[in-house]
């Protein structure tokens, strides 16, 4: 099993909820994030002072996978995150030890 | 004699006024400050609200308009504490006196209040309690008393219609006085701290524009012409505020922001009100104008030249408008530039003279006392917060309470 986190623009979220449904994938975790790679911030004025705000939001879409579809989430998450402009993100792929569900007591891959 | 359009009038102003306190000035420095501070803007802005009304009530209309009788050119007397032989059936003027009591106090309410922007996010809640009641006593209701009260600027014959010295000199030079006294916030101005909720503050300010209708307008303590034309010179001076303000930031900044139009909006309201009662539309569109310019300019002088954390800019705005409107009072006041002519048939300069010495007195006597209030409350209480509880914020601090549970 692996967990795939993947650090998006905002707005590219509702197509990548719907392309991950597309490879089978209708369970994930998405928390509001903010942070920055190459991209740029930006500068807000306040009163005649202008403080550069480095930070950028970002949305941080995390997935529980079986083994056998990660190249299939990596490439769907890919092709809908991506604008082709600095900033798109990234995706980190990590071993996942344990899964259960909670409600059955299900482990292991029936639990995700 | 009661005259019952007045009496209506004036009920109706005092709300509004009160209504630019609460919440009108709660929300447009509730929204200016960081989150974690919000909760202690709003519960200075109601405790100063609640604490002035029972102080009014004991001893602050008396001492502000009753008869000081040999003291009368400086100070009322007690003869109206508790507001004693006031009845339903008194009267001042053409309005009950409960209604003229009640207008007074919600000018007030709001000159304590406007003081709070320049210890916004460090001032301790306690220390702010004793040094606003102090404050309130010492030095809002002798100048109350000085130029409305038959004090020694009412005989001079200074004219300031709806509060330019008595409430915004008054409250900018304390604010500029407690910047430099309880220091500036942690991290200014290197730290960027804005505004955390902007659409607030412009609905403060929304409050304050309308609220101020009752402030000038309700200053002629009648339902007549002055009143109207007061209306209209507030409300030209509000806008021309607004238009001069956007467009120096819009020339110096490449941007307008809504922050700098809403404070222009204040700047030329403030700025007006000595003279709203007097002058003509024309001369409330210049000093409009003149307000939005020259408190801009004071406003960065202040913050980033000087680099005084006057948080709020109470004193660029308040302090620095409300001089220039009283002085141009003398200016536009006059018949000949459209106001309704000067006492005595006075010529401008005369006039200008008198309005300078009441401008410098209120300057000299709010500053002065306000750092002797400042320094006798640090004697029984700490001033400022520490260090630590700064950045943690007052919210949780002082009051253990969160302004937003917006998770849960």
């Amino acid at each position: 099993m692996k967990l795939i986190t993947a650090i998006i623009k905002p707005f590219r979220l509702d197509d990548v909820r719907n392309a991950l449904s597309e490879v089978g994938v209708n369970g994930m975790t998405v928390t509001e994030v903010k942070g920055f790679g190459r991209q740029r911030g930006h500068t807000e004025l306040y009163r005649g002072a202008e403080y550069v705000v480095d930070f950028l939001p970002k949305s941080k879409v995390e997935v529980a996978v079986s083994d056998d579809l990660v190249e299939r989430v990596i490439e769907a998450i890919t092709a809908a995150a991506r604008t082709g402009k600095v900033g798109d993100g990234k995706i980190f792929v990590t071993d996942l030890h344990q899964s259960l569900r909670i409600r059955t007591g299900e482990t292991g891959d029936s639990a995700l | 004699m009661i005259n019952s359009g007045d009496t209506a009038w004036l009920l109706s102003a005092t709300a509004l006024v009160l209504f630019m306190t609460l919440p009108g000035l709660a929300l447009f420095y509730g929204g200016l400050v960081r989150s974690r501070n919000v909760l202690s803007v709003l519960m200075q802005c109601f405790a100063i609200a609640a604490v002035v009304s029972i102080v009014w009530v004991l001893v602050g209309y008396s001492l502000a308009f009753g008869d000081g009788g040999s003291a009368q050119a400086w100070i009322g007397g007690l003869g109206k504490a508790l507001l004693a032989g006031i009845t339903a059936d008194s009267v001042t003027g053409t309005v009950p006196e409960s209604v003229f009591s009640m207008f007074q106090l919600t000018f007030a309410i709001i000159t304590p209040a406007l003081v709070v922007g320049a210890f916004a996010e460090r001032m301790r809640f306690a220390a702010m309690l004793v040094f606003s009641t102090l404050w309130l006593l010492v030095v809002y209701l002798p100048v109350a008393h000085w130029v409305w009260g038959g004090g020694w600027l009412a005989q001079m014959k200074f004219l300031d219609f709806a509060g330019g010295s008595v409430v915004h000199i008054n409250a900018g030079v304390a604010a500029l006085v407690a910047a430099l006294v309880i220091g500036n916030r942690r991290g200014f101005p290197s730290q960027a701290m804005t505004p955390h909720n902007l659409p607030a503050t412009v609905t403060g300010a929304g409050m304050l524009w309308v609220g101020w209708f009752g402030f000038n307008a309700g200053s002629a303590l009648a339902a007549n012409g002055p009143a109207g034309m007061a209306m209209l010179a507030t409300h030209t001076a509000a806008a021309a505020g607004c238009v001069a303000w956007m467009a120096q930031e819009w020339l110096r900044f490449g941007k307008p922001s809504v922050l700098g139009i809403v404070t222009g909006m204040v700047a030329g309201l403030g700025t007006i009100t000595p003279a709203s009662g007097y002058v003509g539309p024309g001369g409330a569109l210049v000093i409009g104008l003149l307000a939005g310019t020259v408190c801009f300019w004071a406003t960065q002088f202040i913050k980033r030249r000087l680099a005084i954390d006057d948080s709020l800019d109470v004193f660029p705005v308040h302090g620095v408008g409300g001089m220039m409107g009283t002085v141009l009072t003398g200016v536009f006041g006059a018949a000949a530039l459209g106001g309704i002519g000067h006492p005595d048939g006075r010529s401008i300069a005369a006039q200008v003279g008198v309005q300078i010495i009441g401008t410098v007195a209120t300057v000299v006597w709010s500053g002065g006392m306000t750092w002797l209030l400042l320094k006798a409350t640090a004697l029984v209480c700490e001033l400022r917060v520490t260090a630590e509880e700064e950045n943690e914020g007052l919210d949780l601090v002082l009051h253990e309470e969160r302004g937003y549970n917006i998770t849960s």
